[in-house]
């Protein structure tokens, strides 16, 4: 069996119908790693003897009748979300040596449902960052070209399912870390509704903001995932009460059902790469043919990014403020209190994450609060009520993912502004909290892969799977890196 | 330039962070350039608007106010820099009169 030929979904058919076991998968992915990982660089942490033990209770299980949704399948993890007895490291010096005390809501959720860790993605340190390369150990490659980033934060759960390093991935996204990630890598991804999936055990970023979400090879890996960890959570209090639908059966019943989509004329009037356009328009050519497109008009798109950039330092210079070398994390040596706290801090985060604490401390401090975040949170209200007043009128939103393809490592990182504008498309979507997904649509002739975005109203996730369940079914594309057809 | 060196240093104390002279410098020439750029939002007209602090409105939910026991306690305790026993030990806090 070719691990390249696999999905989640055949997987599963093969495990239940006992042509394969949960230890086959297992160390075939696991020597999958062993191929590949060196030249990419994808997980921080692979624990093969913590994996085989997985595997063969999921092989136990099966045998014995307890079937879960996903029982016996591989899947990689971000490392931001904690899984009990093992490191956590959000890929930053100041959490090197954390041991998680606790598994996050999604871990116990998916542990109920027979899922095999495989291991703990690389990402930018804190998730605060486009490309993977802000890691305070290493960054990740992409696998359609080693010289080019796999996106970020997410950039390793992206990879890791893109050379089929496990069935699926957790990451998470704040600003597009699954999405634009996910268009690099030529995988699927979502970030789903805030409040759809429990945040509980996921290390806090920018709290409204920050939502977990699924990467899979197909749309219904990706909808499977989803179902496996949405749902109410009482240790989130962010964490809606609604009844989770059947996301499989909805985006199977929904084949042929029409839609009004909308196409906003500020994302396509913006600077974006003629490759990308070109794939974008291929994707609306097969649309027309049985749903009714329209321009809409999102008009405060353009001070998305500075709002965002606004908001989310805010909320991290808060957030972070947890690391200060008392109870957990890198302590420096010191002879006062406040010599520790600033030694510690000074010393174990990275740049980007200092950049970012030093904007949000700026934002939130006397005598700029009403200039720079109350401002900032009055615009988000405005970027809410376009995407309001838009789904009035439309039943989804599509957009380009990213504004050009995975761009060549150190090209943007040392022009932060750079890379806080390359977010432009996946941004305004968490600041009004709604539901996306990035689709692989093709490979620019540098074969390097091509995303596009589908936006949905609050809580509408499975509209989101159901469309782009449609436009994968019209593509009818395979996304093999080339390095795995050797 | 919209921020001094100055209140570059007065924000990283406030942000309890530890920065060289060299380090001083590069944050305030970036941060000016990225407070620049956060201008564009003074010509939006916001004053009727109302700010959004959360994107998903829900009651606080309440619940009973028990004591669990967390079951890790070991698990919380092998992470901490520094141990006495059961307590975790930091610099001196006070000084002696």
């Amino acid at each position: 069996m070719e691990l390249k030929e696999l999905t989640l979904k055949k997987a599963l058919n093969l495990l239940d119908e006992g042509k394969l076991s949960s230890k086959e998968l297992c160390t075939l992915t696991l020597e999958q790693i062993k191929k590949y990982d060196p030249l990419v660089k994808a997980f921080l942490y692979v624990n093969e003897e913590w994996v085989l033990k997985q595997a063969e209770e999921a092989d136990k299980k099966r045998k014995e009748g307890k079937r879960g949704l996903l029982t016996g399948i591989p899947l990689s993890i971000k490392d931001n979300i904690l899984i009990k007895g093992h490191p956590t490291t959000c890929a930053s010096k100041i959490l090197a040596n954390y041991i998680a005390p606790y598994d996050a809501t999604v871990i116990e959720r998916l542990k109920s449902q027979g899922v095999v860790f495989i291991g703990k993605t690389n990402m930018d340190e804190f998730a605060m960052g486009s490309s993977t390369e802000n890691s305070g150990f290493f960054p990740t490659r992409n696998p359609w070209d080693l010289e080019r980033v796999p996106g970020g934060s997410s950039g390793g759960s992206a990879v890791s399912v893109a050379l089929r390093m496990g069935l699926g991935s957790l990451g998470s996204d704040t600003g597009g870390s699954i999405r634009q990630p996910a268009a690099f890598c030529g995988v699927v991804g979502m970030k789903p509704t805030y409040g759809l999936v429990s945040r509980f055990g996921l290390v806090a970023f920018a709290s409204s903001l920050d939502q977990i979400g699924p990467f899979g090879l197909t749309v219904e890996d990706t909808a499977l995932l989803l179902q496996a960890i949405a749902g109410n959570d009482p240790k989130d209090s962010t964490s809606a009460e609604i009844e989770i639908p059947n996301y499989l059966e909805f985006i199977e019943n929904n084949l042929n059902t029409t839609f009004k989509i909308g196409l906003p004329k500020e994302y396509f009037s913006y600077d974006i790469d003629p490759e990308i356009t070109k794939y974008l328009e291929k994707t609306i050519e097969i649309l027309k043919k049985r749903h009714t497109m329209v321009e809409i008009s999102l008009p405060h798109t353009k001070y998305a990014v500075a709002t965002y950039y606004i908001i989310a330092p805010a909320e991290a210079s808060s957030n972070l403020a947890r690391y200060d070398g008392v109870k957990y994390g890198f302590r420096a040596e010191a002879k006062s209190l406040l010599e520790m706290y600033k030694k510690s801090r000074g010393l174990g985060f990275g740049k980007e994450v200092k950049r970012r604490i030093m904007l949000g401390t700026y934002a939130l401090s006397a005598g700029y609060y009403d200039a720079y975040y109350l401002k900032a949170s009055k615009v988000r209200t405005l970027i809410k009520e376009d995407f309001e007043k838009a789904f009035k009128e439309v039943d989804l939103i599509l957009t380009p993912t990213t504004p050009t393809p995975p761009f060549r490592l150190g090209e943007k990182i040392s022009d932060p502004l750079q890379m806080y504008l390359s977010d432009i498309f996946t941004i305004p979507v968490n600041l009004a909290g709604l539901p996306a997904l990035s689709l692989p649509v093709g490979l620019t002739t540098d074969n390097l892969p091509v995303g596009v975005q589908i936006i949905g109203p609050q809580f509408k996730d499975e509209l989101v799977l159901a469309l782009a369940y449609q436009i994968e079914k019209d593509l009818s594309l395979k996304f093999i890196p080339p390095i795995l057809k050797d | 330039m919209p921020i001094t060196p100055d209140e570059v240093k007065k924000i990283a104390h406030l942000a309890r962070l530890e920065f060289s002279e060299e380090e001083l410098l590069a944050y305030t020439e970036e941060l000016s350039k990225i407070l620049d750029y956060f201008q564009e939002l003074q010509e939006v007209d916001t004053s009727t608007i109302a700010p959004t602090f959360h994107p998903y409105k829900k009651k606080t939910p309440f619940r009973e106010d028990e004591v669990e026991t967390f079951e890790n306690i070991e698990g919380l305790l092998k992470i901490a820099p520094e141990l006495k026993d059961t307590l975790i030990v930091v610099p001196k806090v006070v000084k002696a009169p």
